[in-house]
Parts: structure tokens; sequence; C-alpha cells
């Protein structure tokens, strides 16, 4: 099974060293792609509704309206109503903290674990890497959800249980792609030309290989906090997510699922906040990304 | 001086061939090995969480009831004993004994075929819609070609039980296209289906599109150009045959990816299936059927990535000299 994974890393993913000084923020905006910056101000937008979600909200998210139920959106609600007359907009803002926190707790643990395996793998190698990688193997062996599942089995559903669902099962892909990336940088020419230069071991390590191999972290951070709450969001659509009194997005998927031939906006609506989302860091990632895998054309 | 090297070929091939079996079975030993410590190891008490779920109470059985319920299990034995059982039961196809209906867990997977055809039309219609829509725009730079590689990288990021509520109520509710209660038949397979494979041919069509653009460049293709030969048929004949193996290796990964996705498009559309099961399973926290399934469907991605590793030297006869 390694011949598989060995396929998709081409000579070319070998990073360059990185450029000395920093671009002035401004220099940064000014060259971005139309996409990019979009994505960048929803992001923004996000981050607001997590911060102050009291700045967008409409309604109060919580106030049932009996004589408003099943609303379809309107100027004056503009996702809908609930069952229960409760305005589905200020629900969804009232739950992008919940979401957005769960989704960073997730990427951390996932990438402190990838990270905790990557790195002693692509460091260590000989015997060591074996074992890892055979490790890693195995993880990919398990379905993410039914390892989540798993885990929910065993410890019971709640916030933390998710969190460690879902970040123990993103996990093993992220290791794999930190290993690659060191094995990659150990292998550049310009690590053997600071070894040829009789730099210690210790400097090629700190100087070279570790600022080069964590570049694509940004990037993995930002795909994995959008893929991390499609996963979650997943779980809590089961059923098996956060206690119902939070609005958050997967929470209200699994609320609007017996309604959905009624109201099909209780259902779209929380789902299109997630794919925004998903979609706005993936563009924003896959950006830096390339930007660091030098690509992308400099401005 | 023609035989020996061939000969040797051979034999390497072969050697090549076992050594990716035994990896493979060496996973899965691994794999089983896990689910028996995640059994064995989990907190509580394990004859009172049988106790408990075959009466949907939660109260402290006595400790004749326990004894009893330990005996007939086998926890009372040591764990290398149980180990060595679980171990034996497996080769013999023998998952255990679920806690809640006290039925083997085989027979209760083995009812569930549905699934497994759900996960592979997904697969192949995935395969369908990257093609189409890849092949003839890779390397372009027009509007349209820019419209399809976006919708590429939207549909990768959309949960697949999100499109499938929206198939089903724009085709089922709204225009009443389909029936939203199909059954299990094969009517009823074409929207969970769809709705798993539009995630999952945004992903494949983009790592096509990446390598597609890049062999497009190569002198071999400009070659044949030169030779008269048309555009569709540098595409199809030429190019696509290195572009789709970084594609089927995504597919070996994929296969995981649609069981967790299978499972949740069930529940969507109400198709009883392997899905349910195991969320069932989990809510009552029938750990021998969650692990049954989870080693059934770790089974079949660890069948599937060896299939796509001996099938690599057969896309590019290249790999054959490794």
């Amino acid at each position: 099974m390694t011949l598989a994974t060995d396929i998709l890393r081409r000579p070319e993913a070998v990073p360059r060293p990185r450029r000395p000084g920093m671009r002035r923020p401004a220099d940064l905006v000014r060259g971005l792609p139309g996409g990019v910056l979009v994505a960048g101000a929803l992001i923004a937008l996000y981050l607001v509704m997590a911060a102050a979600p009291a700045l967008l909200q409409t309604h109060p998210p919580f106030r049932t309206d009996l004589a408003a139920t099943l609303r379809p959106p309107s100027l004056d609600h503009l996702f809908g109503t609930d069952q229960s007359g409760r305005d589905l907009f200020s629900r969804v803002v009232e739950g992008t903290r919940d979401s957005l926190a769960i989704g960073v707790g997730a990427t951390s643990l996932s990438l402190t674990l990838a990270l905790l395996l990557g790195v002693t793998a692509g460091l260590a190698g000989g015997a060591l890497d074996r074992a890892i990688g055979r490790f890693l193997e195995v993880m990919f062996a398990f379905p993410n959800l039914f390892l989540a599942l798993l885990l929910i089995t065993v410890f019971e559903a709640t916030p933390v249980t998710l969190i460690a669902a879902v970040g123990i099962g993103t996990a093993p892909g992220y290791a794999r792609m930190v290993r690659g990336q060191f094995l990659a940088v150990k292998g550049a020419g310009y690590v053997e030309a600071a070894r040829a230069l009789g730099h210690s071991r210790l400097r090629i390590l700190r100087r070279h290989i570790l600022p080069n191999a964590m570049r694509p972290l940004v990037a993995m951070i930002t795909l994995g906090v959008g893929q991390s709450i499609v996963w979650a969001s997943s779980l809590a659509f089961l059923g098996l997510g956060v206690a119902p009194p939070s609005p958050e997005w997967g929470a209200l998927l699994d609320a609007g699922r017996n309604y959905v031939t009624r109201a099909w906006w209780l259902e779209v609506m929380p789902g299109l906040a997630i794919i925004v989302f998903a979609l706005s860091v993936t563009v924003v990632g896959r950006h830096v990304q390339d930007r660091l895998d030098g690509r992308a054309g400099t401005p | 001086m023609s035989a020996a090297p061939s000969r040797s070929r051979v034999t390497g091939w072969h050697r090549r061939i076992a050594r990716l079996v035994l990896g493979a079975a060496a996973v899965f030993w691994a794999v089983a090995t896990f689910t028996f410590c995640v059994q064995t190891l989990l907190p509580g008490d394990r004859a009172e969480l049988i106790l408990n779920v075959k009466a949907g109470t939660f109260t402290q059985p006595t400790a004749a009831e326990l004894a009893q319920i330990n005996a007939r299990y086998g926890f009372d034995a040591p764990l290398a004993v149980q180990y060595g059982r679980f171990l034996g039961g497996l080769v013999r196809g023998d998952l255990g004994t679920s806690y809640q209906t006290q039925g083997p867990v085989r027979a209760i997977i083995a009812e569930q075929a549905a699934p497994t055809l759900l996960t592979l039309s997904a697969l192949a219609l995935a395969w369908a819609i990257a093609l189409l829509l890849t092949v003839p725009s890779a390397g372009r730079d027009g509007s349209l070609a820019r419209l399809v590689s976006g919708f590429q990288v939207a549909a990768a990021v959309a949960p697949p039980y999100w499109i499938g509520t929206i198939l089903l109520v724009v085709l089922g509710v709204k225009l009443r296209l389909l029936r939203v209660e199909s059954g299990t038949g094969p009517a009823g397979l074409v929207m969970p289906a769809f709705a798993l494979a539009i995630p999952l041919s945004g992903f494949i069509g983009q790592v096509i599109r990446e390598e597609f653009a890049r062999v497009l460049d190569q002198p071999f293709v400009t070659s044949a150009r030169m030779r008269g030969m048309s555009d569709l048929a540098v595409r199809v004949r030429l190019v696509l045959r290195h572009a789709v193996l970084p594609g089927v290796t995504l597919s070996g990964w994929a296969l995981g990816a649609l069981f967790s996705g299978a499972a949740i498009i069930e529940t969507v559309f109400a198709r009883p299936g392997i899905g349910g099961l195991l969320v069932m399973a989990t809510s009552a926290r029938d750990v021998p059927l969650v692990t049954g399934i989870i080693l059934a469907a770790a089974g079949l991605y660890i069948l599937a990535n060896l299939l796509v590793d001996l099938a690599y030297p057969i896309i590019d006869p290249r790999l054959r000299a490794r």
C-alpha cells in the first residue's frame, strides 16, 4: 500500500526555500485574485458573527412566536422561521460561535496529533518511521465516521467527544502530509548544501528543515477547519451532536430534518452557512498553499 | 539471453504481489486487534452493559446475573484466551453476538448488502461525472472551463447529506420527478447515489485536472498533435491514461469516505442500511455490532486498496519495472 501514496508525491512538491523579508500587508492585499478577496471578506463576516452575534441578528434567536411558525424566507425573516416560529437567520448567526469552536478545536487536536506522528516519523526515519507509517495505514482503514461513532459508543456523546472524534478521525491524513513534507524537505538541494557547508545537524534542522516543512501548515489549518465543521455537522445531523438548546449548525440541520418536505429552508439555509464557510476557507487555504509552493504568479 | 531476465521479472512481480497481500493482511490483523482492545478495555463492566441494553434500563444487576452473563460470553476467561477466541472467530467469519438482538453480528450485517451497492454505484457515477467534466475542460482557460473547475471546488466541500436533501426537495417534493419513498429498489438508488457522487466527483475531478494539465505539456503530446491527432483524441487516448493514476489512488481512499457518506445519506432518504444500523447500534452502545460493522468496512477498504495497488502496473506498464 506504499506505492499508492508515493504516486501522488511528485518531485515538484519540494518547496523552495523561504524568501527573506516579509511583504507589507498592503502589498499582500493588492495582488489578490477577486475570489480570494471575496472569500476573505466572508470569513471576516463569520468571525463577526461568532464574536458579536447581536450585531447581525434581526430577531432574538430563542424567542418563539407561535403565530409565525414555518414561514418561508422573506425580508422580515431572511432564512424563514422554524416550527416554533424562531427566526432561522438569527439562530444560524447565534450558532456560529459553537460551530467554529468545534471546527477549531477538532482541527487543533487533529494537527497536534498529526505533527507528533508526522514530525517524529519524518525526523527519526528508519524503523520508527516504518512503524508510524504502518500505524497510519491501520488508522486509514477505519472510515472517518465509523471511528467517530466508535468513540461515541465508548465514551457517550458530549461536545468534547464530538471534537475528539472529529480530531482523531482526520489526524492520519494530515500526519501523512506532514511526514511527506519532511521527507521532501530533507532531500532538498538546499539542505544538502547546508550539510556540505558543515552546518551542525541542529542548525540545519532549526534553520532549514523545520521552517520549510512547516509552511504548508497554514494552508492545512484553514482547510482543516472547514472540513472539521462539515464532519462535526454530519455527526450532529445524525443526532449525535451537541445538546438541543444550542443552535449549532449541525444541530439546526438535525432539527430541521423532520420538516424537510414542508419547510426546505430549515435544511438548506444552515447547510448553506456550512458550505459557504467551508468554501471560503478552502479558497483562502489553497491560495496560501499555492503561494507557498511558488505555483501562483507573484504580483 | 532473453529468457533469464524475463523470468526474474516474473518472480519479482510475484514477490511484489505476495508482499502487498501480506501487508494488507497485517493491516487487517491490526484493525481487528484495535477493535478487540476497544471492546475489552472500554470503561464500565461489559456484563452490566449487556443487561442494561437488553432490559433498556439503567439498574444495578445482582452478582448472580452478572456471573451468568460473564460465563455465557466468556468474559471470565483471561484476556489472552478471549483474544485467541476473537481471532479464531474472525478466521471462521464469526464477528460475535449483538448485545441488543442476541443474534450473530455477521447475520445482521449480511442482511445489508444494499449499502455496498450504493457505495459502488456512487463511485462509478463520481468517475463518470468527473471524466465528463474534466476531459474536455482541463488545461483550458476559457470562462466555461473556469466555471467547471469552480463547480468542482464547490462540490468537493459540499456535505453529501446536504446535496441529498436538496435533491430530495427539488426533485422529489417540488418537481415530483422521482418518488421520495422509492424503497430499496434501483429507483431508490438514484438520488442517494448522486448525492454521494457529486462531492466525490469534485475531488476526483480536481486531482485529474491537475495531472491532466501537466501531461498536456509533455513533449509526446506535442509530437502527437504535430502528427495531426485531433484534440479530443489526444485527450482521451493519450493524456487520460496518465492522468487517471492519482484519481485511482484517490478512489481507494474514497471508498472509506463513501462508507461514511452512505451511512449519513441513508438517514436522509430513510433507507434501511448499514448506516442506520450503525447509528442505532451506536446510540444503544451495542459494542459488538459497532465493531463488527467497522471491521467489515475496514476489510472492504483494505481489499479495495490492495486492488488499487495491484492495478497500477496494469494502467502504467512502466511501474512493472520497479
